[in-house]
């Protein structure tokens, strides 16, 4: 049997500090002496490694997922144009999906009968919204500044007041939920037993998905922050089932958004592979410091993060200048 | 209809966490040894870092036309320059799903769930056609 578990841990800082050190990138210091404001020119993507670095670690710590993150702080205080920040954003989502797919699947938390129709209505409405979101953004940028603005302070809003269910009560399922047999058993550990759930209110579920395909893929957002609502509040599986069918689904909807980026020539490796494996490393030391941390003040401190950087993009986008 | 209630998963998906896993690990590897490679200037960069950084302020268009970059799969073709030798890893993980959804089919095949069927069917057709650059990679 192959130790998965070892190997990632012997992979992961070794990757991290060959990432972060600046020996390698004084090899092409010819190449580019100073660019970008007199900076040196590997001062952005150090500069990205620790700052997403630090962004893995807040965003496990506020139960957040690192795209959402990602993208309105990366597009409010970092130079890189709106596309480049959607593409990598796409990346960075896709990749932290990725990594917790496997595990999520093997103990069946995730569920493929819950995930796979939502994310046949995702993931074609992500390239939707990849599409549509590029267009607007060749026609001005501001347009999707100030929508991407609006969609955080709303992602803000809806962290703030959205109340969760561990188990919610479904008395009777309904006759779509039925059909494609949303429903399942999972064990959990804390209450030492077999949960059994089923899904109600499943057809308005799906419609909410074409709203959040349309969103990832429009601004390169993971969508957690609307999936487990969605899962969980309306369609009423388990607060754990939705979280990691949420992830899961990550994986599959940012999958067809990101070939749209890639393709359109989004995605700027100088900039995409840092972000990606700082934001992954901080995530892996985020999990170990999520026993000796107070995940609820966390939250609340991101979520003032979000409102600023919601308001923030609102304010480049309406080219008001409030906020810097 | 399958007898999903089942509490432990069908083979087909552990295989498909285990292709994930794999997939995900070599996509992040190769993404940080080819940066490397990138970094150090082993292989000559298709765009210089200077362009890139001069650019990346600018829209994709702008940035296509300062950088030569290609759009659609041109990539591929740039396999043996520094900067596109990192598409390896990034259209690695992108692959990923679509080689999963491959191996559930045959799970849901011999169950005779057919709805599951086609939903496989469809979601790689939906992953095929956004991979494939037909759909808003446009062009410069």
């Amino acid at each position: 049997m192959f130790h998965f578990e070892k190997a990632r841990r012997a992979l992961l800082p070794s990757l991290g500090l060959l990432l972060a050190s600046p020996v390698g990138a004084l090899a092409t210091e010819g190449a580019a002496q100073v660019a970008g404001g007199g900076k040196p020119w590997w001062f952005w993507p150090v500069v990205l490694f620790f700052f997403c670095f630090v962004l893995g670690i807040i965003a496990v710590l506020a139960g957040v997922g690192g795209g959402v993150l990602y993208v309105p702080l990366v597009s409010g205080f970092f130079p890189f144009h709106i596309d480049f920040v959607r593409g990598a954003g796409l990346m960075v989502a896709l990749a932290g999906a990725l990594a917790a797919g496997p595990g999520l699947l093997r103990r069946n938390l995730a569920s493929l009968r819950l995930a796979l129709p939502v994310a046949l209505v995702a993931s074609a409405c992500s390239i939707a919204g990849a599409i549509l979101g590029l267009y607007l953004s060749s026609l001005d940028p501001a347009i999707v500044q100030v929508c991407l603005g609006a969609t955080i302070v709303g992602i803000a809003a809806l962290l703030l007041f959205s109340k969760n269910s561990a188990q919610p009560v479904v008395t009777k399922q309904d006759a779509v939920g039925l059909a494609l047999g949303m429903s399942g058993t999972y064990f959990d550990p804390s209450l030492g037993k077999e949960v059994e759930w089923k899904t109600h209110r499943t057809l308005l579920g799906i419609i909410l998905f074409i709203f959040i395909g349309l969103l990832a893929g429009m601004f390169g957002l993971g969508a957690g922050w609307a999936n487990v609502p969605v899962f969980n509040l309306l369609m009423g599986a388990p607060l754990k089932v939705s979280v990691a069918t949420s992830k899961f689904l990550l994986s599959i909807t940012d999958t067809s958004a990101a070939w749209i980026y890639l393709n359109r020539g989004c995605v700027i490796p100088l900039m995409a592979v840092p972000s990606i494996v700082g934001l992954m490393l901080g995530s892996f030391v985020g999990v170990r410091l999520l026993s000796k941390a107070k995940p609820k003040l966390i939250r609340y401190m991101v979520i003032c993060v979000l409102f600023f950087a919601g308001l923030k993009a609102l304010d480049k986008g309406l080219n008001i200048g409030l906020l810097g | 209809m399958s007898d999903h209630k089942a509490s432990r998963p069908m083979p087909e998906q552990i295989t498909y966490a285990n292709i994930l896993f794999l997939g995900a690990w070599t996509g992040i590897a190769l993404l940080v040894v080819t940066y490397f490679i990138y970094l150090t200037g082993i292989l000559e960069p298709h765009s210089t870092i200077r362009a890139v950084i001069d650019s990346w302020t600018h829209g994709v268009h702008h940035y296509q036309q300062a950088t030569d970059a290609p759009s659609g799969w041109g990539w591929a073709a740039l396999l043996n320059t520094g900067d596109y030798l990192n598409f390896i890893g990034l259209a690695l993980m992108a692959l990923l799903t679509i080689v999963c959804y491959l191996v559930l089919l045959p799970g849901f095949i011999r169950q005779r769930d057919w709805t599951y069927t086609i939903i496989c069917v469809l979601e790689v057709l939906v992953l095929c056609l956004a991979a494939s650059g037909l759909l808003g990679s446009g062009g410069h």
